[in-house]
């Protein structure tokens, strides 16, 4: 975690009351800000873990009754079960075509000064300034007529695009945060490149690399333009969701909701270190 | 392994990667924008702007992303001030900020839509405190600004994050000492966040203007969760010229337009923003 700006011993301290009542008021806007961001995620919780007639019911409770039926409705209902796996396969997917090819590039990037490298580099920022998503329309003729289309491998080719530019930066500021040092000790015990790759610097870059692969999963997981306009009979899960919006009941919406937040809160659980190092490194 | 080449091999899968799926559709998509029938014309634009949605499309989603932006910028910046107040449990309190950025954007709409829908937790809330006799359709046709209101409301909570963590990065990268110099002088902690905080953080800011900016463009999901298709915007006409009216032409006419859209921000931002590389801490 990065050092921030700590207000730390000012040099005229202000009257012990101030201080106090500034630290209430700092505490207060904390737990404000704490409960706006979870409590909709519990009421969604509470839904989800209620029975389908307690999901229509009005005035609602604001505690579970922890039915499981509406669940189960979920689990049950036909083509859920297959939206799931799909959503695991293209995630997967996207996670590892993005670390493979990302990876090298952010090692490249990091290691040597080449004629084209910011050409490269543009490049890969460039592609935030645009609305990626979209480039799924075209890509559907271009699937269908390569035989990609409606299939989790084509989907997964779309999401790689979103995910490649985090995979590049995020292992470019993980592979600069190692000296270099080390790699040309290891060359000097007779190490070649490969080797001293092998044996020093993955190591090191390993737990960078799984959240950087966790990051594209959840980016995967989550994205639904690309996957409703490219999947019909292998929907994942957002855009099964999302076609079934208006004709499903709602405690398979609530329930289904619940099944896509889950998982991502314990995706961002899982790379909450890098969150900040990336951007951080990124917005040079 | 020569070491001239190396560099070109490592980088040569991600490049391929970018030219076959990120620069090919484009010119794809573009291609299909300014044609029909293999005949380059720009009706398609004028069958886009021609629809009696259009307008209300267009204004619908500049008036989402004109609002959103700028508070979600002001909150941002309070969680992360009030983040790097903080001398203890700093970590668990920014995971718990963090959250909404591994959520989807259905997902948040389909969680607001449990709290403003008609049998939902707002209603619930508001009918157990005795404030209104029975629930209010929130989310009807007829009620544009409600469905505003809670469109709104969704994509403050779900995006936020992203703004915040950008921004605590940027803050993090601010040497020490220029708080403790405007201290020393006697700024107060609101002059010195006006007068030296925010200023060091434009490149931050700038990254968050223009990514938060262009993902305002494209909302999508939550309208959809929250409003179907009462209240229209950019991505889902896209989406509906695709799907429902099987029209790609048109569909590649709105890619153009939010690509064109996001594009001019991207360089209003960089322009705007612009610190000077030397200026750089």
């Amino acid at each position: 975690m990065t050092e921030v700006t700590a207000t730390a011993s000012a040099p005229a301290k202000p009257a012990p009351d101030a201080r106090k009542a500034g630290h209430w008021l700092l505490m207060a806007t904390i737990v404000l800000f704490c409960i706006w961001v979870l409590a909709p995620i519990y009421l969604l919780v509470v839904n989800a873990l209620s029975s389908p007639e307690e999901v229509r019911a009005f005035p609602k409770a604001f505690w579970p009754s922890f039915d499981t039926g509406s669940l189960r409705f979920f689990v049950e209902f036909n083509g859920v079960l297959k939206a799931l796996w799909n959503s695991v396969l293209v995630a997967s997917l996207t996670m590892t075509f993005s670390i493979l090819a990302g990876a090298p590039a952010g090692y490249a990037l990091s290691r040597f000064d080449f004629p084209g490298k910011d050409v490269f580099r543009v490049m890969v920022l460039m592609t935030r300034a645009f609305p990626l998503p979209l480039l799924a329309l075209p890509l559907a003729v271009f699937f269908i007529r390569t035989g990609l289309d409606d299939t989790a491998l084509g989907l997964a080719l779309v999401h790689t695009t979103l995910a490649l530019p985090f995979a590049v930066l995020i292992t470019f500021s993980l592979f600069s945060g190692i000296p270099y040092e080390l790699e040309e000790a290891a060359h000097t015990l007779g190490c070649n490149r490969l080797q001293a790759f092998w044996k020093v610097i993955w190591p090191l870059a390993m737990p960078g690399i799984a959240a950087s692969a966790v990051f594209a999963f959840t980016i995967s997981w989550n994205e639904v333009f690309a996957a409703a306009v490219l999947t019909i009979q292998n929907r994942t899960l957002p855009a099964f969701l999302l076609q079934s919006l208006d004709v499903s009941p709602p405690h398979l919406k609530f329930a289904g909701g619940a099944a896509l937040v889950i998982p991502a809160l314990l995706f961002i659980f899982a790379v909450r270190k890098y969150l900040f190092a990336m951007w951080g490194i990124a917005n040079r | 392994m020569n070491r001239r080449l190396l560099p070109y091999l490592l980088l040569a899968p991600a490049t391929l990667f970018l030219c076959v799926f990120f620069a090919y559709p484009f010119l794809m998509v573009a291609g299909e924008a300014f044609s029909r029938d293999g005949q380059l014309t720009v009706a398609n634009f004028q069958d886009m702007i021609g629809n009696w949605k259009f307008p209300a499309t267009l204004g619908n989603t500049m008036l989402l992303a004109g609002t959103v932006v700028p508070l979600q910028l002001i909150m941002a910046l309070g969680m992360a001030s009030v983040v790097t107040h903080l001398e203890r449990g700093r970590g668990a309190i920014l995971y718990i900020f963090a959250i909404p950025l591994g959520i989807s954007d259905l997902a948040a709409g389909i969680i607001w839509l449990a709290i403003f829908e008609q049998s939902g937790f707002l209603n619930s809330l508001l009918t157990m405190m005795g404030i209104i006799d029975k629930p209010i359709q929130f989310l009807g046709y007829q009620n544009k600004m409600t469905i505003f209101i809670a469109v709104l409301i969704a994509e403050l909570w779900r995006a936020t994050a992203i703004v915040m963590v950008i921004l605590v990065a940027g803050m993090g990268l601010i040497p020490k000492e220029y708080n403790e110099a405007a201290e020393v002088f006697g700024a107060s902690r609101w002059q010195r966040f006006i007068k030296v905080t925010l200023p060091l953080l434009r490149p931050s800011l700038q990254t968050a203007l223009i990514l938060r900016t262009i993902l305002a463009f494209e909302v999508f999901a939550v309208v959809v969760a929250l409003s179907g298709t009462n209240f229209p915007v950019l991505m889902g006409e896209t989406y509906h010229w695709q799907f429902e009216l099987q029209d790609r032409n048109v569909a590649a006419a709105f890619a153009m337009l939010i690509l064109v859209i996001s594009i001019g921000f991207t360089l209003f931002f960089t322009k705007a923003l612009n610190v000077p590389k030397e200026a750089r801490i």
